[in-house]
């Protein structure tokens, strides 16, 4: 399937792993990832909190930008934070057809109109959706077995549940925990599953902010994971490259590697740490590598 | 009718015991509420299961707790959907499903608990609701007869009016887990219902404390707990934004806390590159590089960085530029919005949702959409 592909910011900055697994991984479930390099950020939040007007008009540019992808089937994103301020934007433009107008009429000197009703996946839903478990199971070369991984969803893909599409009939709030299990891995449920990192006030209050992120990888130890997955990479600041400084606030050490979402699809999918870039971390996830090389050494016997 | 199971969480402070989980059957039709099944299980089996009810209407806000881990008001929850709801509630593979498991009752958290549900409401929400100053101080002399205001400015601070005083915002609000003196998303959606009325005089002064406060506006983490909590649709995450909106882009107020000064760097960097740039991000938000202010921060995350480099995961070259392929389309959009004198807001809480028909062009006879409203705090 051909998706018009919005990687986000921080998946080419301070995670590039992220956004480097991703295209790893992509083609093995035959995505073909047409990127939007020419959209802008999504405002992670802040660009709405300045001025809503703003961040509709940016995200309503970058929607236009997909649209205008040939062939592409919906828009896609691999980050929680993109997911929750695009479908906000979103929501707001489809809402109301006089603002939308409104919005296009500053788009219309690059030549470009949003229209009403882009479908806009996270690549955890869209797995999920248009892909579907059982097809991704299918393609498991190195099932997960044995491996104990704790969801971490980020707030931005959880709630509003409403405006994100959660429902009964659509459990979007469950598709990291069904993932993890179509991929033969041990799913562990501890307090922080759908918690926030902190990571939104790390600037305004440190302490609050990493006695957040180092609560929840305190419970996921507690619960006994050999890791956490996240598909949000702010989270992934947070937890991961903030951990260290995150265990000195919360008065405890700590040490649990957390992983992008596509680098637990492509360990599955029988991709070498390396190369997913597992060793790019701050946190080593010397768990997660010991254990792919006990799988391949119990293989071979 | 049909049996329920209620498993009600049990603690009373003064017996030094702790708190322990105890079950109940109830036998009513699916349709009644929670507060149903929690009365009929204290006048058949147990009288003493403490839980602070009165309207059983959602009106007054007494009945707030925590059904299966979620804050909900008891009154106000149907047991057959929290039947459902507990069923979801824990990780079980899809094929060790569980057999109608048991509705969780707790008191609320973030709260000391009285007795059983019953949670004490002074010592957390009424004190953080004292805080804001949560009555009207107009300014100068009172008129002679009615202040007249216009209605789009009351039809504005009528969703932070919306509030119950339940608490259950309160309950969820994630901040306040890490921070307890955070003044937290029910006090700060009052404090905007009076920030947001023409006639209170008081508006900087307000927004000044709130903002200065280390556990003021700039302490809410985002994450929207409050909004899915609020039995009354009243958003206190959305109202806690708006707050911040006026104290730092209308009032110009500049915060120890770097809230403001976080902001307007986040809104410079997207301007300057069209994509974020961490790497600048984090010095400008503490007012520059050689800022006073920024070089104790910055030397306090310099191993964080430094093992970042070590790693691999970030090389300077591409920390520091990765470039953007329409930098003018963007910067134009910039320049077209911020140079308008008035701020254009869509609250949908006010406006509400177009139905698919109007969308799509309008049937016949069918009006035009509402008009988005215009923001009065411009």
């Amino acid at each position: 399937m051909k998706v018009a592909y919005w990687p986000g910011c921080v998946s080419r900055g301070f995670t590039p792993e992220l956004h480097g697994s991703m295209a790893k991984v992509a083609p093995l479930l035959d995505i073909e990832l047409v990127e939007l390099d020419r959209a802008c950020c999504t405002g992670a939040g802040v660009l709405a909190e300045h001025n809503q007007e703003l961040a509709d008009t940016l995200n309503a540019r970058t929607f236009a930008l997909a649209q205008d992808v040939e062939g592409a089937d919906l828009m896609m994103n691999i980050c929680s934070t993109c997911q929750g301020a695009q479908s906000e934007c979103q929501e707001r433009l489809d809402a109301n057809t006089e603002y939308r107008e409104h919005v296009n009429e500053t788009l219309a000197p690059e030549g470009l109109s949003y229209r009403r009703g882009i479908v806009n996946k996270h690549f955890l839903w869209l797995m999920v959706e248009e892909i579907g478990l059982d097809a991704i199971s299918a393609k498991v070369t190195r099932p997960l077995s044995g491996l104990r991984v704790g969801p971490f969803y980020g707030c931005y893909i959880v709630r509003p549940t409403e405006r994100l599409g959660i429902s009964e009939e659509q459990p979007r709030d469950r598709y990291l925990h069904r993932l993890i299990d179509a991929l033969g891995g041990t799913v562990v449920d501890y307090a922080g599953v759908y918690k926030c990192c902190g990571f939104p006030i790390i600037t305004m209050n440190k302490e609050a902010s990493l006695k957040q992120a180092g609560r929840h990888m305190g419970d996921a130890i507690d619960a006994q994971a050999d890791c956490v997955v996240t598909p949000c990479p702010l989270c992934h600041l947070n937890l991961d490259l903030q951990q260290p400084l995150a265990a000195k606030y919360s008065g405890r050490s700590l040490g649990m590697p957390v992983l992008h979402l596509p680098q637990l699809v492509g360990l599955a999918l029988g991709l070498e740490p390396k190369e997913l870039g597992l060793k790019r971390h701050v946190v080593k996830p010397t768990s997660v590598i010991d254990w792919s090389t006990s799988v391949v050494a119990s293989a071979a016997a | 009718m049909a049996e329920f199971t209620l498993k009600i969480r049990r603690y009373t402070p003064e017996t030094g015991e702790a708190a322990y989980w105890q079950e109940y059957k109830v036998d009513l039709d699916g349709k009644r509420s929670v507060l149903d099944g929690i009365l009929q299980a204290k006048d058949r089996e147990d009288g003493s299961i403490g839980i602070r009810c009165s309207c059983r209407a959602a009106i007054c806000g007494s009945c707030g707790v925590r059904i299966n881990g979620r804050p909900a008001l008891a009154c106000h929850t149907h047991l057959d959907e929290a039947a459902k709801t507990a069923m979801g509630a824990g990780w079980n593979p899809p094929d060790q499903g569980q057999q109608t498991p048991a509705i969780t009752v707790e008191p609320m958290g973030n709260f000391p608990v009285v007795k059983d549900l019953i949670v004490d409401m002074d010592a957390v929400h009424w004190k953080k609701i004292q805080r804001v100053t949560p009555w009207l101080i107009p300014a100068g002399e009172p008129p002679e007869r009615e202040y007249i205001v216009p209605p789009e400015s009351m039809i504005d601070v009528t969703q932070s009016m919306a509030c119950i005083q339940c608490g259950a915002c309160v309950s969820d609000c994630l901040s306040m887990e890490v921070d307890p003196l955070f003044i937290g998303p029910a006090a700060l959606a009052k404090a905007y219902r009076f920030v947001g009325d023409p006639r209170d005089g008081k508006r900087y002064e307000r927004l000044k404390d709130l903002s200065e406060d280390h556990h003021g506006i700039y302490d809410c983490t985002h994450c929207f707990n409050c909004i899915e909590a609020c039995p009354k649709g009243v958003a206190p995450m959305s109202q806690i934004m708006r707050l911040r909106r006026i104290a730092g882009d209308d009032e110009q107020i500049v915060d120890r806390n770097n809230g403001h000064r976080h902001e307007m760097a986040f809104v410079k960097n997207i301007e300057r590159n069209g994509l974020l740039h961490e790497a600048d991000l984090l010095p400008d938000s503490y007012g520059g590089k050689f800022h006073p202010r920024a070089v104790p921060e910055l030397l306090d995350s310099l191993p964080v960085v430094l093992r970042a480099l070590q790693r691999g995961k970030v090389t300077p070259g591409k920390a520091l530029r990765h470039s953007h392929k329409a930098p003018q389309d963007v910067k134009r959009i910039f320049k077209h919005v911020h140079d308008k004198t008035e701020r254009y807001e869509l609250n949908l809480y006010v406006t509400g949702y177009e139905d698919e028909e109007e969308a799509a062009g309008g049937g016949e006879g069918v009006p035009s959409s509402s008009p988005p409203e215009r923001s009065p705090n411009v």
